[in-house]
């Protein structure tokens, strides 16, 4: 009985530590009032000198918004969220235009040093491009001239409206239309900034490229929007990051990642999310209602999902693959943790639509506290989809007895040829395991660390080096102490 | 809300049956029933039927039932002739004691509609039943379905004409196998049935449920049962499907487990035009275990939905679902399962497996396995496949001279053969497997009679392969 007293301190202890990233930085903003109406729509587009095209895209989105429902499907609760209680832009206030880096607001600066993503440090030492955005607005983007030379376009999203609006107006909500749903259609409406990445044909990108994004503003939603094309025979490792300070208010967090990959091309795409998760009590913390969504449009393409999601009250997520190229390769790699009281609907879509398309699904869940994580993903093979191939593996692992963890794949095959397989299993650390780990020495709590990281292992492997020593610190601040 | 002209018609039509035919009645029925059918009408009345809008009825879709402009038989049918005269039904060397239901009544003569055989074993007409035994239906009755999912379950509350009723009082093992027919041979006929069926403390039966059409006319048929498994109890249930290709059916199944209790559940479909199975269990005594079968086998326009929905709510229960499936031609099919462990339900086993072979490129299968968990120390799992013959093993038996087709049958009927061989009543094996057979060479595609009884049942079918060759 005392060990097993022992191991739920241990599972405590590993499951109650504090958010590191919960302050707030002093920078000036500039908002728009409160509350969401066509006005505000034309507010921001003005704010961003937008073109016409740009502005009509929005309230026609806005239009479709305001006639549909909120998602009610997702195994999450929540209060109702008020849409007008919110404010939806909110910039740092620009003294001037920024030139180089020194030029940026030292408070500025600072946050990002805080959170560990010093601009100035990357720039130099690890060859990382960054796009950073803060409340609504990118900030900075470094490596500019490296990319150039390989003719790759790597701005923010207000960046490329203005000087490449050809790309974006041939590619925006091409992959993730307004009215796909409830969220889109809201971001649609209201996305301020994020970030824009062109890789022309052949081009193989030297260096990551990648995005941090932080909320800062009190009472501010985010809604960024990424397009990500990837040319004939190109290829790109892009990160993503966020943050956000602690608050005890609810933020929204809206979303929308558009990605095209050409004939040969490769994506791979990583994530890391940590926004607020609330308090221990499960007070504030950010809804993070995201699409995001890739379209293998060439054949032989390749896109390549990996999350790691540590943050946020809500997440309701579902990175998909379009697979319409034929032998085109969609993957999901995911680890998902939540604590205390947060809540993640996670998961994926493989939308096989080519011949010889195959698909790769591996989901980890960790639960633990009182919080619920739920894998939900979809593989659908339509008829043209000869000779597809899918594979799906999501367990679940629970630490306490207080968590859920809960699986709901939708498969559909609509054509004799395909293979679908989907195993899923949810279990606890099984005693034999820990007995293993003692017998040789090692403590209770290096052991549960030893037996988590192994098992989220597969997916953290498939990270880019930076962000797998990144994802490893969060995994061991989420379940403090063990992992490392 | 999804509303059509059909739908409103009907609609209409079962509501103003409810009033004009069932609800001057309530008073002669017994309290409990007659509450129920009045919240249950209230329900459906708010609620209206279920369409391919809504969460779990995406993949299948009714409007054909609906437009089908359906009627209830509001006599009763008047036996007048034995079952065997209208329909043939029977295991070679396999004893069952028939019940049937005809068009949604109790089909037996005057002196048969409700027996007490001398071990205590009640069987018969649930109408006449309720108030024979008060005490029964007011413990019993509606417990599990009160909560209505969706409207057939409530119609089959409120509407129910009739259905069987079964009690097996504690210690009494039933050696004799009970077998339900449900048969319609009348067009265009909407039937709601209800049964309850109660086994007591330490008790047995085995219970066989048919469904039957005995023409090609369409028809819709809504049954809903209750099942009461007492502490140590064992119910053995078999569910063996077989209609024409243009009716619907549709089949909630309620089943609630105490301590200890036994459940082996086997649900054969072989033929229908539209079939819905859905399955609830809850396993609300510790030690309690399910094992659900399935198996289906459908060709041309015909789809299959099956439900399945097992409750851990309480800990050191075991259930094991295992659905097979083989569709040809353009049938469709829909697998949905969900396991839900309760926050306490600890040492919890729970397996769930869909495997399914599409043959043609028009067949179609959505397969959604579900699990959720609110328990630590437990072991789920579950998994799910589609996919085709295997290439390699085809051509390993055509290499030894197996023709195309033979070897296709051997590998199919492998495939199904880990459903079929857990029947473990071996006359009714014997013909189920024969009945595979039979339907995976086409040779059933429309069995007119009942799928038990087939034209040469002395010469069992063989699948004429020379093993000496592998």
């Amino acid at each position: 009985m005392s060990d097993n007293n022992d191991r739920n301190q241990v599972i405590n202890e590993l499951t109650t530590s504090e958010y590191k990233y919960g302050f707030v930085s002093d920078i000036e903003t500039d908002q728009a009032p409160k509350g969401l109406s066509e006005k505000t729509i034309q507010f921001i587009s003005a704010k961003k000198n937008e073109p016409e095209w740009l502005l009509e895209f929005r309230l026609k989105a806005y239009r479709h918004w305001l006639t549909v429902k909120e998602p009610d499907w997702a195994l999450l609760h929540h209060p109702p969220i008020d849409y007008q209680d919110i404010i939806y832009y909110s910039a740092p206030k620009a003294k001037k235009k920024l030139q180089n880096l020194d030029e940026v607001d030292p408070d500025l600066i600072d946050t990002f040093n805080k959170l560990g993503i010093s601009l100035e440090e990357q720039k130099h030492l690890s060859g990382i491009a960054v796009d950073a955005v803060i409340d609504s607005v990118s900030v900075k983007t470094t490596f500019q001239e490296t990319l150039a030379k390989h003719d790759i376009i790597f701005c923010s999203f207000s960046d490329a409206v203005k000087h490449h609006p050809d790309l974006v107006k041939k590619y925006l909500g091409k992959v993730v239309p307004y009215t796909d749903n409830y969220f889109a259609a809201l971001n649609s409406a209201v996305f301020s900034d994020g970030s824009f990445c062109y890789i022309p044909k052949g081009v193989r990108c030297p260096i990551e490229l990648s995005t941090y994004f932080r909320i800062n503003a009190a009472n501010t939603g985010q809604f960024e929007r990424t397009l990500l094309i990837a040319c004939e025979g190109s290829y790109v490792s892009y990160l993503e990051g966020c943050t956000a300070p602690m608050r005890d208010k609810n933020q929204l967090h809206a979303a929308i990642v558009e990605i095209f990959t050409m004939d040969n091309a490769e994506v791979k795409y990583s994530t890391v999310q940590n926004w607020y998760p609330g308090n221990k009590e499960g007070k504030g913390g950010i809804y993070n209602f995201v699409t995001k969504r890739g379209l293998c449009k060439g054949h032989h393409s390749k896109i390549s999902w990996t999350q790691v999601e540590t943050g946020s009250a809500i997440t309701w997520k579902y990175p998909s693959c379009i697979l319409k190229g034929d032998f085109s390769v969609g993957e999901f790699y995911s680890v998902a943790v939540t604590n205390n009281y947060q809540q993640a609907d996670t998961g994926t879509k493989m939308i096989h639509l080519g011949k010889n398309t195959k698909s790769t699904i591996i989901s980890k869940g960790i639960s633990a506290g009182k919080s619920n994580n739920s894998y939900r993903g979809m593989v659908r093979i339509s008829k043209n989809a000869d000779n597809a191939r899918n594979f799906s593996q999501c367990d679940s692992l629970l630490l306490g007895n207080q968590c859920g963890a809960h699986t709901f794949p939708y498969i559909k095959s609509g054509n004799d040829t395909a293979i679908i397989e989907h195993e899923a299993t949810t279990s606890k650390i099984s005693d034999d395991q820990l007995f293993y780990c003692q017998q040789r020495c090692i403590g209770k709590e290096k052991a549960i660390g030893l037996i988590v990281n192994g098992y989220a292992k597969q997916v953290l492997n498939k990270l880019p080096m930076e962000y797998a020593m990144e994802a490893r610190k969060l995994l061991a601040i989420t379940l403090e102490g063990s992992v490392g | 809300m999804e509303t059509t002209k059909t739908t409103y018609i009907l609609k209409k039509n079962l509501t103003d049956y409810y009033y004009s035919v069932v609800a001057p009645h309530l008073k002669k029925e017994n309290h409990k029933v007659a509450e129920l059918r009045k919240t249950a009408m209230e329900y459906f009345v708010e609620v209206g039927f279920p369409h391919t809008t809504m969460e779990h009825w995406r993949g299948t879709n009714l409007q054909e039932v609906y437009n089908q402009n359906l009627k209830i038989k509001t006599e009763a049918e008047v036996y007048n002739k034995t079952l065997s005269d209208i329909f043939l039904c029977e295991v070679h060397g396999f004893d069952t004691r028939v019940i049937s239901v005809l068009n949604g009544f109790f089909y037996a003569p005057e002196n048969k509609q409700l027996v007490t055989f001398e071990n205590g074993v009640v069987a018969g007409s649930l109408a006449r039943a309720q108030n024979v035994f008060p005490q029964l239906f007011e413990k019993y009755f509606g417990l599990l379905t009160r909560n209505y999912r969706h409207a057939f379950t409530a119609l089959g509350d409120a509407l129910f004409t009739d259905g069987v009723f079964v009690y097996v009082p504690d210690n009494v093992r039933v050696e004799n196998t009970f077998q339900l027919i449900k048969i319609l041979n009348l067009p265009q006929l909407a039937t709601n049935t209800r049964n309850l069926i109660i086994l007591g403390k330490n008790s047995k039966l085995t219970f066989l449920h048919c469904d039957d059409s005995i023409n090609h006319q369409s028809g819709l048929s809504n049954t809903v049962s209750e099942f009461f498994i007492g502490e140590n109890a064992e119910l053995k249930l078999y569910k063996l499907q077989n209609l024409n290709d243009e009716s619907a059916l549709i089949n909630n199944t309620f089943i609630k487990q105490e301590r200890n209790s036994l459940l082996n559940m086997n649900v054969l479909s072989f033929n229908g035009g539209l079939i819905r199975n859905e399955i609830t269990v809850n396993l609300d005594g510790e030690g309690a275990s399910a094992n659900i079968l399935g198996l289906y086998l459908l060709d041309k326009c015909q789809h299959i939905d099956n439900q399945a929905y097992i409750y851990h709510n309480v800990p050191q229960c075991q259930s094991n679902e295992l659905f097979k499936g083989i569709l040809d031609d353009e049938a469709t099919g829909v697998f949905n399962g969900s396991i839900y462990v309760a926050r306490n339900a600890q040492q919890t086993k729970a397996f769930q497996r869909n495997n399914n072979i599409l043959m043609k490129p028009t067949a179609h299968i959505d397969t959604m396995p579900f699990l959720e968990i609110y328990a630590d120390d437990v072991k789920c799992s579950h998994g799910a496949t589609v996919g085709q013959l295997n290439t390699e093993a085809l051509f390993y038996m055509r290499q030894r001279g197996i023709s195309f087709d033979d070897a296709r049958l051997l590998l199919l009927y492998a495939f199904v053969a880990e459903v079929a061989d857990k029947i473990d009543i071996v006359a009714l094996r014997i013909s189920i497997e024969d009945m595979i057979k039979r339907r995976l060479r086409g040779e059933l595609s429309i069995c007119d009679r009942c799928v038990l009884h087939c034209s040469q049942p002395a010469k069992p079918m063989e699948i004429e392969i020379d093993l000496s060759k592998i």
